[in-house]
């Protein structure tokens, strides 16, 4: 696995949506009704083509079958529209707490037949989280 | 109706070349010798387990259970909540005997964990996990790594502070002969081990364990007519955070830890400052000071100044893990939430030997996720 973006065709990308209810609450992911007023969430915002910033990190070192070694992980925080939201990601490369970063496409993120889970069951591809000098 | 526990079991926690069915029949059947009430009253047994399945390809586990202890024609559920089962399935049995579907409940909860590689076992436990956090490979350790960061650099907390809690639930679980190390272990030892999950290391983490533990629950009046040595379930609360955990607003606060914890105690009619004893859900170190922070024991940003002055060790003010936690004692996933009520029910009756602390009031808090789910239990001695 890369740290490179893979190109394939952009747009079978599935974006980093974060989804909003009609009260403006906004998750990353999406949920059948909204976690904090039950209402349906009807509108999207892309987060692959902002900037956000790390509230914390770690390298894993003792990761499961098919996930590369070490795994530095982050959790990134967005502001849209003076609402908050958070993504859990891959890094590419090192971060720092309260480093900007910004969202890269790698097509697969970890080996879909090595774990429990069934391939088929999710998509694989997704965003790394590289800091922005 | 009051519930009370009238007998309590475990077989030794760590490395068993036995199975699922052969521990929780262990387990079982200890529970029953120990018993004041015979065989033929239980009504229901309950298992609880998180994935046999995946770890040995053997489901229906409560069915063998019954089968195998002579309970054929009770009604039987196996109980899921990862790693919080064993709290779950505590709420379930109180809830038999509490409704009156029940006059006696056996509990059995277990795991077989250590035929399978660390990765794998890893991979069954990170399997809880959203789509978005599986395929970045998230897993629980690495959710551990991500919060401690956070709570040193928000509460400027030493990295030391964590490792010594590691070694307070060693010198614990070094008085326990059912735990899986026995072994004091200093500072040092903690920051000098492998890195698991940056900053934390591999002795800030429990160990996969293989173990089972059983809890036999009636009425509180049918308690009081066979055995003086019972204890009270006087509380029991359980409750939910976000199952995708980068969600919370804030990654150090455990609210589903603070909501059963608070409904537990108002039920028991208690302050948590009657509580004289706690088994907490160390998994990792950081987990231990954030149950302290959420259940209000500690103020927030201080739980980790607890185990450093001494107020959790054995012979402080509020001594927590005496067992040795699951951090040295072991943690087979479905059985940690029984077996933190079998320690407290031994230190409240006075059976903890070497481990013995003076308690009226025991909580014990088992959590599932990384604070996914949680069950919140106090425990009081017969009144």
């Amino acid at each position: 696995m890369s740290d490179n973006a893979a190109s394939g065709d952009e747009n079978d990308r599935p974006g980093l949506l974060a989804h909003r209810c009609p009260n403006g609450h906004l998750t990353y992911p999406g949920h059948p009704c909204c976690p904090e007023c039950g209402e349906t969430q009807t509108e999207t915002v892309d987060l692959s083509d902002r900037v956000g910033e790390v509230v914390t990190w770690t390298e894993s070192t003792a990761t499961p079958p098919g996930v590369r070694e070490p795994n530095t992980l982050a959790i990134v925080v967005f502001e849209v529209d003076d609402q908050q939201v958070r993504a859990i990601g891959q890094v590419a490369g090192t971060v720092e707490i309260g480093d900007t970063v910004e969202a890269v496409y790698v097509e697969q993120l970890r080996d879909p037949e090595a774990g429990i889970r069934e391939p088929d069951s999710q998509r694989w591809d997704g965003y790394r989280f590289r800091r922005v000098d | 109706m009051d519930v009370a526990i009238v007998a309590a079991s475990m077989t030794d926690f760590g490395e068993h070349d036995t199975w699922i069915r052969d521990l929780l029949a262990e387990a079982g059947q200890s529970c029953l010798d120990a018993a004041p009430l015979d065989r033929e009253a239980v009504e229901h047994c309950y298992v609880s387990n998180m994935a046999s399945g995946e770890f040995e390809g053997q489901t229906g586990v409560m069915n063998a259970l019954a089968h195998d202890l002579g309970l054929i024609g009770t009604y039987t559920q196996r109980v899921d909540q990862t790693s919080a089962s064993g709290g779950a399935g505590v709420y379930a049995a109180w809830q038999s005997i509490a409704s009156g579907a029940s006059d006696c409940t056996l509990l059995v909860g277990g795991e077989k964990m250590t035929h399978r590689s660390t990765g794998e076992a890893t991979d069954v436990i990170a399997s809880l996990t959203h789509p978005v956090e599986y395929k970045h490979g998230v897993t629980l350790p690495s959710f551990a790594g991500l919060t401690a960061r956070r709570y040193m650099d928000r509460f400027d907390a030493p990295r030391e502070s964590l490792a010594e809690i590691a070694v307070k639930n060693h010198a614990h679980g070094a008085m326990n002969p059912h735990a899986q190390f026995h072994r004091e272990i200093d500072v040092q030892t903690v920051l000098e081990s492998p890195i698991v999950a940056d900053p934390l290391r591999l002795y800030d983490f429990c160990p996969i364990t293989d173990g089972a533990a059983g809890l036999l629950f009636c009425p509180v009046e049918v308690a009081a007519e066979h055995t003086d040595d019972y204890v009270v379930v006087s509380g029991i609360a359980g409750a939910t955070d976000t199952h995708v955990v980068h969600e919370r607003a804030e990654p150090t606060w455990m609210a589903g830890v603070a909501e059963s914890g608070d409904e537990a105690l108002a039920m028991a009619d208690r302050e948590i400052d009657a509580v004289d004893v706690a088994e907490l859900h160390d998994m990792f170190t950081i987990l231990e000071v954030l149950q302290l922070e959420a259940l209000g024991i500690a103020e927030r940003g201080e739980g980790w100044q607890l185990a450093r002055e001494g107020v959790t060790t054995l012979d402080g003010d509020l001594p927590v893990n005496p067992s040795g936690g699951l951090k040295s004692k072991g943690h087979p996933l479905g059985a940690s939430g029984v077996a933190q009520v079998v320690e407290l029910y031994e230190q409240l009756l006075g059976g903890a030997g070497e481990r013995q602390v003076d308690a009226d009031v025991a909580l014990a808090c088992n959590v599932g996720g990384f604070g996914n789910c949680v069950t919140t239990t106090v425990l009081e001695g017969a009144r």
